[in-house]
């Protein structure tokens, strides 16, 4: 459940709304759960909502710890890991008989 | 599980990505590839075979969000034998009570009312019906992608009743508080909310306390984290020894977690990490508790699987009573009756894998879904079912 994307805050309005831009989509949402976002910002969006404003530097840390594992063997784990994001499996049929616009709204929704 | 190529992935191929990503940062600030680097999953599925050994370790999800990305990268097939990954209570619809649909579905079959409803409900089986059955009945229900939505229906609208279906986690609850205050601030009279929230920290006390499942730590779930923070979890240690995990959603994240909790389940002092810093703070998100807490007060709900938990529901508060639509619509329920031997309950308490429920895969497919842990894509049923997992 909970799915959530991140978005740039491009433009803040009065009415705590804003405008964002999810890798390259724009969309307007709401910023009434998270009133201190600022313009440039990077938030958390679900159901129409910012719900965090996230912090590019903990993420940059998170992957210094990651970097700090002594690396092994790397090639034979492709295909056993395969890339991509759970979401696409959605994207690729995860919701059988769906209508194409329900499957989107389906992902879209969260649960 | 070889289709890397076919999904030309990477953060930067972004068909409509919409909302349906669990990416949680922009590849422009991050480079997110580290997050899914071969060699560091490598390193840490190494470290978690020889932290377990040959020990005998359960862990359990609580997410759906989880449930799919476990099964899509397989991690069940590459864990140590000893090291089981259970699926919980983690799927907002799965845990719905065939009551709640049903109620639902009664409210459908109201004249002059539309159901606004995320997708993923549309398909849920009641007790004898769904939402999509009332729809090709009919009868009006819309799918929105933000509650909001359900607001602008309600507003373009004045002569029709449009309900929202509420059903969620702690991640979802915020929305639509601010979604009903919003309503409230537009003096909507057409707009009202049929509550089914739950809350997190309840259903894991229930699994905590089940003799029938042992479990050595929780995965715990990222975005429903983003808002509680994490003293919410903090009984898990105290009551129970049990530690438990905020853990992403890229495989990387999935992997570190699952090595925190070996380590600390071998021996180490039992705690409540945050692997997702960069998705979630020690303190959550205060202003959307208050919001939350401003329109709703705590009730006990019944979950499947899980009988009636005390204090684990949202109901609306008396004085939005205008917006529930509980008490503003009087509709006859039908009688329960529960799908035939459909084992969805057990699944959600971690007590059988999807795959010893007997209709698994032969009655019960993702075409033919006879419970909602099949309907639903993040259902454990439809996630095992996908990934032969
Ligand atoms: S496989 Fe189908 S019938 Fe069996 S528990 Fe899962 S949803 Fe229910």
């Amino acid at each position: 459940m909970c799915l959530a994307v991140p978005g740039t805050i491009v433009a803040l309005r009065d009415d705590a709304t804003a405008t964002v831009d999810m890798l390259g989509v724009q969309r307007d949402i709401s910023v009434a759960l998270t009133p201190d976002a600022k313009v440039g910002d990077y938030v958390l969006v679900h159901a129409g909502f910012g719900i965090q404003v996230i912090d590019p530097e903990e993420a940059r840390l998170t992957l210094e710890i990651f970097q700090e594992i002594p690396e092994l063997v790397g090639e034979e784990l492709e295909g056993v890991v395969p890339f991509g994001s759970a979401a696409e499996a959605v994207a690729d049929g995860g919701v059988p008989q769906a209508e194409p616009a329900q499957a989107a709204a389906q992902a879209g929704a969260l649960a | 599980m070889t289709d890397r190529g076919s999904h030309g992935t990477g953060p930067h191929s972004s068909r409509h990505r919409g909302a349906c990503d669990t990416q949680d940062i922009s590849p422009r600030a991050i480079d997110l590839g580290a997050f899914r680097d071969p060699a560091l999953a490598r390193e840490l599925i190494d470290r978690i075979a020889s932290v377990v050994g040959d020990r005998e370790l359960n862990l359990m999800e609580v997410c759906g969000t989880h449930t799919m990305s476990i099964g899509r990268y397989g991690f069940r097939s590459i864990m140590p034998p000893g090291l089981h990954l259970l699926s919980g209570p983690g799927c907002p619809v799965c845990v719905t009570a065939n009551r709640d649909i049903d109620h639902i579905i009664a409210l459908a079959k109201l004249d002059g009312v539309v159901i606004a409803t995320f997708g993923d409900m549309m398909r849920v089986p009641g007790s004898t019906s769904s939402l999509a059955a009332q729809k090709a009945a009919g009868h009006d229900v819309r799918i929105v992608y933000s509650p909001l939505d359900a607001v602008r229906l309600a507003q373009d609208n004045p002569g029709l009743d449009v309900i929202f279906v509420g059903v969620g986690f702690e991640t979802t609850t915020p929305t639509i508080a601010a979604t009903i205050l919003d309503a409230a601030a537009r003096g909507l009279a057409n707009f009202s909310v049929m509550s089914a929230h739950k809350m997190t920290p309840p259903a894991l006390r229930a699994i905590a306390d089940d003799p029938e499942t042992r479990i050595d730590g929780f995965i715990l779930p990222g975005h429903v984290s983003t808002i509680t923070g994490l003293a919410p979890y903090r009984f898990l240690v105290d009551e129970f020894s049990i530690p438990g995990v905020v853990t992403g959603f890229e495989p990387v994240d999935i992997l570190e977690s699952i090595l925190l909790l070996a380590e600390m389940a071998r021996g180490g002092k039992p705690a409540i990490e945050n692997a997702y810093r960069r998705g979630v703070n020690a303190e959550g998100n205060p202003v959307a508790r208050a919001m939350v807490d401003r329109v709703f007060e705590t009730c006990d709900a019944t979950w499947r699987g899980l009988g009636t938990l005390p204090s684990s529901g949202l109901a609306i508060r008396d004085e939005y009573a205008r917006f529930d639509a509980r008490r503003r619509f009087d509709v006859e329920i039908e009688p329960t009756q529960e799908q035939r031997g459909c084992r969805c309950g057990d699944v959600l308490r971690g007590a059988i894998a999807p795959t010893s429920c007997p209709l698994f895969g032969r009655a019960c497919t993702p075409e033919h879904p006879i419970g909602p842990c099949m309907v639903s894509s993040e259902g454990s049923c439809a996630a095992y079912f996908r990934y032969r997992a």
